[in-house]
């Protein structure tokens, strides 16, 4: 398999006095991984100085097709031309000597490293043995030129999500590169971080360094996403995809944010079928009271953290990632010791362990559900027994466990929770995220529940999924549970919660009933600016 | 073990700790040499725990190429081709799919043990010439102190290894990828670094040093070669890198440290206290265990270790 291009042309287009050709163009891009066509002839034109908008819904092929531009790994049919002229692009070093660079979705940076070293790291080529000083001293003054700033010296895993993603389109702007490709690049920022970073994009796009001018020149920005606010706001032109396949392009200023969201569906979105019920204030279940945990590195990641949920309510923790919600989670599914706190459900102390948990009804969704919630290997059957495995029907006289027994458990459930599965004997590790999410679902929701901890349940689904996964919460809350959800994505708490609270550095800084809510000053909580 | 004779009016207390440093620097250099290659072996994110075999392949090899050239330097070259041989094999394994790196170091102990021990059956008898020994008690007048100063070459070729090491980690280029490998593999793939080539290279070069490390046991100390030559230095080595957190100056100390350690029984036993002689051979594991635990948590990562560092993947 290779890039269908000819010739091994590279360099720079150079100014010509035609029309400027498009500053890349993609045509006829195709990729398939096994049995499925990710990407299915996709054809994309970035003009020069440009902030294109790449929508579409998770699966969609966003990546698959940045991901061949890019030459991480070769499309199968297709061509890529920048500045009008053929590209051979077999790795991102040849797409980096294009001056094309990417910033992923991921951080690609290295933890252990100095903002420095990370910069440093990143350039084609080194010297063999580096004079630290003299390139802190020159990462210093490119800083110097840039519109937002890091100290050199301070280690990346120091630095907070924020000035992580800048550090990664600081690298690309260090590097020269004239197209930036960005994958979802606010997805771990607060709504007015997300506005500043792109802001500044948009900046260098329009001309220069932010309005300073400077011999870098225009930027031409491609950026992948599925906020239609950021799309509207700052994006000049969009093309979306749906299913691999190119489902419209145009100007952002010729459409509105339905016409691009049926371009991403195809038909109208699915709904939560579950709607709210209102009912009395009912009796607290779940209350934690002045919790602290630490992280992996012992750094304090939640202090002195209360919070009361009531029978019936869902209470959403909005927060950026990373500020201790994680850790939360980890104490609240017994992954993780507190340093300090209590925990009570229904009046009694709970710590996590498996017979409180069963007595009194907890249950957890937490994320990366086949990391922490399942055991790949194991069955889908025996991942859906974990909660009752060893106990009466599935353990007969206290040793030995019924097979059968799970497996008809599992078999009913599969089908109530239409979980797609070869059978409740397939590896659950072999299910797609969605239908793993959904496997989990069953086991935690289909008992009595009074206390559901979610952490982020929806992330990485698609609609129709993410749609049934919100329906299901919002019914064990009318039911009665005490729901706690944890959410980067705040339309998701938007739809769901009855309260909001905000956690910044592992605290609770803000909170306040869904009536009253307000994004802006949540957004601000959020920064830790309040 | 190797008592101190020699007397002098140096006290038997001032007797134990020249022992015990002339101890630690004869019985520290495998554990330098193998600690170094397992730190730049790991620094690349993958774990060698073949070195035990390399070790005594090497100490096989480097006995037996000088006792056929009759130079020992040649020997400690063989060695340390041996050990690149040995580490080629577990990095071209480790980069087949769905491989693991510690099953694969496990097997290749035994086969590196195993194959020295076929090889080398010829070589139990005949003497080898002896690597040189460096003096560096000619100040003193003491017989003692210049006895426990009579430091063997490999180890000032050790403590400049340390230093190499440390300055290709920090200020090189190769320095520089192979840490990059060793904390995320995915923005080492986003530079465009083959990954498994990077791997495959440094625990080749992890693999020469643990070899040269072997060459000490036969050409040096014990200095012959039989098959109870190693009692396990090249795993010990593997766990004191972890002990020194991937740092080649705390892999020195780190190996002075148990060296010394090892040499309290034997040093006690020269001044007379013989009681309890087993006892304090086992000093250094003690001691290395109680250092484990207490600098260990349980709820807390290890400071320093590489990112893509993990025992099972």
């Amino acid at each position: 398999m290779s890039v269908g291009v000819g010739v091994g042309l590279s360099g720079d287009a150079g100014a010509t006095a035609k029309p400027a050709p498009p500053a890349l163009e993609a045509i006829g891009l195709s990729k398939r991984f096994g049995t499925v066509l990710a990407l299915d002839d996709v054809s994309l034109q970035l003009e020069r100085g440009s902030v294109h908008a790449l929508l579409g819904e998770n699966g969609a092929g966003k990546s698959t097709l940045v991901k061949c531009v890019m030459g991480y790994y070769p499309a199968d049919a297709g061509r890529v031309l920048v500045g009008g002229l053929e590209a051979r692009i077999a790795s991102p070093r040849d797409a980096a000597a294009l001056g094309v660079g990417m910033v992923y979705q991921h951080f690609t940076l290295v933890d252990n490293m100095t903002v420095a070293e990370n910069l440093v790291l990143a350039r084609r080529q080194h010297p063999f043995i580096f004079d630290w000083a003299a390139e802190v001293k020159e990462v210093a003054a490119f800083m110097a030129r840039m519109p937002f700033r890091l100290d050199p010296g301070k280690p990346v895993r120091m630095l907070a999500a924020g000035e992580k993603q800048k550090l990664e389109i600081l690298k690309q702007l260090y590097l020269g590169s004239s197209i930036v490709i960005l994958d979802e690049p606010t997805s771990v920022l607060t709504p007015s971080e997300a506005n500043e970073v792109l802001g500044l994009l948009r900046g260098m796009a329009q001309g220069g360094q932010g309005g300073k001018g400077g011999k870098e020149g225009r930027l031409t920005i491609l950026m992948i996403s599925h906020k239609f606010r950021e799309v509207m706001a700052f994006a000049d032109e969009v093309t979306v995809l749906r299913r691999g396949r190119l489902a419209g392009r145009g100007r952002v200023a010729d459409l509105t944010p339905d016409a691009m969201a049926r371009m991403m569906v195809g038909e109208e979105p699915p709904r939560a079928t579950q709607t709210r019920q209102a009912g009395p204030a009912r009796a607290t279940v779940l209350e934690i009271a002045d919790l602290s945990a630490d992280d992996d590195l012992g750094t304090p990641a939640v202090t002195n953290f209360s919070l009361r949920v009531r029978a019936g309510e869902i209470v959403g923790i909005a927060g950026v990632s990373g500020n201790g919600q994680e850790e939360l989670v980890e104490v609240l599914a017994g992954q993780r010791e507190p340093s300090a706190g209590r925990i009570e459900v229904s009046g009694t102390r709970y710590r996590a362990r498996r017979a409180e948990m069963r007595g009194l009804k907890v249950r957890c969704l937490p994320d990366e559900p086949l990391r922490n919630a399942c055991v790949g290997a194991m069955s889908v059957a025996e991942n859906i027994g974990f909660r009752r495995f060893d106990r009466h029907p599935f353990t007969r006289g206290g040793t030995l466990v019924s097979g059968r027994a799970l497996r008809r458990n599992a078999e009913a459930l599969i089908v109530e929770y239409g979980i797609r599965t070869p059978g409740p004997d397939a590896p659950i590790g072999s299910l797609s995220g969605g239908n793993v999410q959904r496997a989990v679902l069953a086991r935690e929701l289909s008992e009595d529940v009074a206390v559901l901890v979610a952490s982020n349940p929806c992330f990485g689904l698609d609609f129709a999924a993410v749609a049934e996964i919100r329906s299901r919460l919002m019914e064990a809350r009318n039911r009665g549970a005490a729901v706690l959800l944890i959410s980067a994505d705040l339309d998701e708490i938007f739809a769901l919660a009855d309260r909001i609270v905000v956690i910044s550095e592992g605290r609770a800084v803000h909170e306040t009933p869904i009536g009253q809510a307000d994004l802006g000053i949540i957004g601000r909580h959020m920064a830790g600016h309040a | 073990m190797g008592a101190q004779t020699g007397g002098g009016g140096v006290s038997a207390a001032a007797g134990v700790a020249l022992g015990m440093v002339g101890g630690a620097i004869r019985i520290s250099t495998p554990f330098l040499f193998v600690s170094l290659g397992e730190c730049i072996t790991e620094k690349s994110g993958r774990v060698n725990l073949g070195l035990e075999g390399t070790l005594v392949m090497g100490a096989m090899a480097a006995y037996g190429v000088s006792y056929l050239t009759s130079s020992p330097w040649l020997g400690v070259l063989a060695a340390g081709g041996c050990g690149v041989v040995l580490g080629a094999l577990h990095g071209w394994l480790c980069a087949r799919p769905r491989v693991n790196d510690v099953a694969v170091g496990i097997a290749l102990m035994l086969f590196g043990v195993g194959l020295a021990f076929f090889l080398g059956k010829p070589l139990i008898g005949p003497t080898a010439p002896h690597l040189p020994s460096v003096s560096l008690g000619w100040w003193s007048a003491s017989g003692q102190v210049r006895s426990a100063l009579q430091v063997n070459a490999l180890f000032v070729l050790g403590l400049v290894t340390t230093a190499a090491v440390r300055f290709v980690l920090r200020k090189t280029r190769w320095g520089l990828v192979i840490r990059t490998v060793g904390e995320s593999a995915d923005a080492a793939r986003a530079m465009g670094y083959d990954i498994a080539r990077v791997r495959l290279l440094a625990t080749m070069a992890g693999g020469f040093l643990a070899g040269v490390g072997g060459s000490f046991l036969s050409l040096f100390y014990p200095g012959s070669w039989n098959e109870g030559l190693s009692s396990g230095q090249g795993l010990m080595a593997v766990a004191l890198v972890i002990f020194a957190r991937w740092d080649p100056v705390r892999c020195l100390l780190a190996s002075l440290l148990f060296g010394g350690a090892s040499a309290l029984g034997p040093a006690l036993q020269s001044v007379g206290v013989t009681s309890g002689y087993y006892l304090f051979n086992a000093a250094p594991y003690v001691l290395t265990l109680a250092i484990i635990v207490l600098t260990s948590s349980r709820d807390r990562a290890l400071l320093g270790q590489p990112a893509e560092l993990r025992m099972a993947r």
